[in-house]
C-alpha cells in the first residue's frame, strides 16, 4: 500500500490540483472543434486521474478497503454501462452519470455536517453554507436527472405529467426549503442533522416534481441545465472541503453546463424559463385536426419512393427524432448507398435540435459511417433546397413545419426550419399524420409536392433500399 | 484557504467556463455536454476524502456510496464521450476502444 506522502491542503497537493484543473480547462477548450475533441476528451481525463491520486495520497486517509470497494465497484458500472450503451441511449446515459454526480454531493454534504457534529465542531458560516447549497443542488439534480432518464428511457411517460396546482406545490416546497436553510443557517453552532435530512428529502421532492411536467423532447435542455447544477454543487462542496480542485471544475462545468443550455434553448427559439416551466405539449394530441376532418394528402408506398429517388439528381435526407427512436440510421445509409452507386447526390440535412439532443443526430449517422461532409447544418442546406430535387423527410416533424415561417400565430413561430417544401418534391416517412411534439399539424404533409410513405422508419428505409436495388 | 481567496478563485473559474465554450458548432453539443459532465465526477475526491476521514459505521455506507456514485460519473462519462467523439473519426477501421482514465 502506498503510504500517504501529502498534507492535505499543502502546497504539493494544491499544486498537483492545479495541474489538475488546468488540464480541465485545456480539455473542454479542445473539446469544443471537431478535430482535436477526442483528444481533448483524454487531457481531461488525465487531469481527473491526477486529482484522483493526489487525493488518495493525502496524509490520514484511511479505510483504505471500503474506498477501493467504492472505486471498483463504480469503475465496474461505469466500463459496463459505457460500452453497452446504444449510440441511440446517450442522452439518457448522460442523464444517468449525472444523477450519480448530484447524488454523491448530495451525500457528500451528509457525510460532513455528520462528521461535524460528531466531532463538536461548530460550523462557521463560510462552511455550512456551501455545505447546505450543495445538499439542495445535489439532491434536485440526483432526483431531476433520474426522472429525466426513466423519460428518456421510455420507463415512464414521456408526455408532460402535471398534477393540478402544481405551480402552487413547488413554490410551497421551495418556500419550505428556503427556510429550513435559514434554520439551520442561524441554529450554525449545531445545526440539527434532522432538519438536514428533511431538507434532502424536500429538495428531492422538488427535483421529481420540476421534471416530471416537462415533455421527452425538452429533455436534453434540462439534462444540460442540471448538468450545470451538479457542477455548481461540486464547486460549493470545494468551498466547505476547502479544495481548489472541486471549487475550478465544479464551477468551470457550471458555467461552460449554462452557456450550453442557452445555445440548446435559442436553437429550439425558446427560452430557458419557459422550457421549464411551460409544460409545452401538454395540449392533446391532435388539437387542431377537429373530429374526423381529414386534409387532402397523398399516400404511396415503398416502390414509389424507390422510383422518386432513384431517378433524382440531388437527393437531400432529413432526418429528426423518430429516426432516432426507430434506430433506423442503418438502413438510411443503405438507401443513401445505394442511390450513391446509381450517380445521385445525396447529403443530410441537420437541423440544431434534430434527433434527442443538439449533436445527437451527427453522433447517429457517424455511427452508421455516413461521411462528416455529408452533414450539411441548417444554414448551409437551406439554400440549396430550391435546386434538390427530392427531400427526404424521416421521422422529423415540427423542424420540417412551413408554419414556423408562414404563420406568425402558430405556436412555433420564428422556430428555425429546414425548408423542405422548398424542393421540387417531398416524401415524408412516418407512422401516421398525428402531430409531432408541438403537438400542432404540420402544413408540409398536405403540399401538392408532399407523398406520404406511412410506415416505421427502420422498415420504410430497408424497404425502398431493396427496391432500388431492384429497379 | 481563506474564503476571500477561494470567492477570487470561483468567479475567474466562471469567467474560464463562459470564455471557453464560445461558439461550439451544434455538432459537438453533445460529446461536449458529455464531457462536463464527467468533469463534476471531480466530486468523488470529496467522497474519498469524507470516506477516508470517516469514522463511525453510517458515514461508511454513505461514504463508500458517494465514491461509487462519482466513479461512475467520471469512467462511465469519461468513457461514453470518447465513444462518442470515436464516431467522428474519418476511418472506420477497426481499433481498440481507448479506455477512460480516473479510477484508481
Amino acid at each position: 500500500m502506498v503510504r500517504a506522502v501529502l498534507e492535505p491542503g499543502g502546497d504539493a497537493a494544491t499544486a498537483l490540483y492545479i495541474v489538475a484543473f488546468s488540464l480541465f480547462i485545456v480539455g473542454i477548450k479542445q473539446g469544443t472543434h471537431p478535430t482535436t475533441a477526442k483528444r481533448g476528451n483524454l487531457i481531461a481525463a488525465a487531469g481527473m486521474a491526477v486529482a484522483v491520486v493526489t487525493t488518495l495520497l493525502l496524509d490520514g486517509m484511511g479505510n483504505w478497503g471500503l474506498i477501493f470497494l467504492g472505486l471498483g465497484i463504480g469503475t465496474a458500472v461505469g466500463v459496463i454501462a459505457s460500452i453497452r450503451v446504444q449510440m441511440t441511449e446517450m442522452p439518457q446515459m448522460v442523464a444517468l452519470y449525472n444523477g450519480v454526480g448530484g447524488g454523491a454531493v448530495a451525500l457528500i454534504a451528509w457525510s460532513e455536517i455528520r462528521h461535524g457534529l460528531s466531532l463538536g465542531e461548530d460550523f462557521p458560516l463560510d462552511e455550512l453554507i456551501p455545505i447546505i447549497f450543495a445538499g439542495v443542488v445535489g439532491s434536485v439534480s440526483f432526483w431531476g436527472s433520474n426522472i429525466a432518464f426513466a423519460k428518456l428511457q421510455d420507463l415512464i411517460p414521456t408526455r408532460p405529467i402535471a398534477a393540478p396546482g402544481q405551480q402552487v406545490i413547488n413554490a410551497v416546497l421551495l418556500i419550505a426549503i428556503v427556510t429550513i436553510c435559514v434554520i439551520l443557517a442561524v441554529d450554525h453552532e449545531s445545526p440539527s442533522q434532522g432538519l438536514f435530512i428533511l431538507l434532502l428529502v424536500l429538495a428531492a421532492i422538488l427535483g421529481n416534481l420540476v421534471v416530471l411536467p416537462i415533455g421527452g423532447a425538452d429533455m436534453p435542455v434540462v439534462i444540460s441545465l442540471l448538468n450545470a447544477f451538479t457542477g455548481l454543487s461540486a464547486a460549493a462542496a470545494g468551498f466547505a472541503l476547502d479544495n481548489v480542485a472541486l471549487i475550478v471544475a465544479g464551477t468551470l462545468v457550471g458555467s461552460s453546463g449554462t452557456i450550453l443550455t442557452m445555445e440548446m434553448a435559442t436553437a429550439m427559439n425558446r427560452s430557458v424559463a419557459n422550457i421549464l416551466f411551460s409544460g409545452f405539449g401538454g395540449a392533446p394530441a391532435g388539437g387542431g385536426g377537429g373530429s374526423g376532418e381529414e386534409k387532402p394528402h397523398v399516400s404511396i408506398g415503398a416502390q414509389d419512393a424507390a422510383i422518386k429517388l432513384a431517378y433524382a439528381d440531388t437527393v437531400v435526407i432529413v432526418p429528426g427524432y423518430g429516426l432516432a427512436v426507430a434506430q433506423a440510421q442503418h438502413a438510411i445509409k443503405e438507401v443513401a448507398d445505394e442511390l450513391e452507386a446509381r450517380g445521385v447526390t445525396v447529403n443530410y440535412a441537420i437541423h440544431p435540435v434534430a434527433g434527442r439532443m443538439p449533436g445527437h443526430m451527427n453522433v447517429l449517422l457517424a455511427e452508421a459511417d455516413v461521411a462528416y461532409e455529408n452533414l450539411k447544418e441548417m444554414e448551409e442546406i437551406n439554400p440549396e433546397m430550391s435546386r434538390t430535387d427530392v427531400a427526404v423527410v424521416v421521422g422529423a416533424n415540427d423542424v420540417t413545419n412551413p408554419a414556423a415561417k408562414n404563420d406568425p400565430d402558430s405556436p412555433i413561430a420564428g422556430m428555425p426550419i429546414i425548408e423542405v417544401s422548398e424542393a421540387q418534391e417531398v416524401i415524408v416517412i412516418k407512422r401516421s399524420l398525428s402531430p409531432g411534439f408541438a403537438g400542432i399539424d404540420n402544413d408540409l404533409f398536405y403540399e401538392p409536392n408532399t407523398s406520404m410513405l406511412f410506415a416505421d422508419a427502420k422498415q420504410a428505409a430497408a424497404d425502398i433500399a431493396s427496391e432500388i436495388g431492384n429497379l | 484557504m481563506d474564503l476571500m481567496t477561494e470567492i477570487t478563485i470561483f468567479v475567474l473559474a466562471v469567467f474560464v467556463g463562459f470564455e471557453v465554450i464560445s461558439k461550439v458548432p451544434t455538432t459537438l453539443h453533445t460529446p461536449l455536454m458529455s464531457q462536463t459532465n464527467a468533469i463534476h465526477g471531480i466530486v468523488m475526491l470529496g467522497g474519498l476524502i469524507v470516506l477516508g476521514y470517516a469514522d463511525d459505521g453510517l458515514e461508511y455506507v454513505i461514504g463508500t456510496i458517494a465514491v461509487a456514485f462519482g466513479a461512475i460519473n467520471i469512467v462511465g462519462g469519461f468513457m461514453v464521450t470518447d465513444r462518442m467523439l470515436g464516431m467522428f473519426t474519418r476511418k472506420p477501421k477497426p481499433k481498440a476502444e481507448a479506455d477512460g482514465k480516473g479510477g484508481s
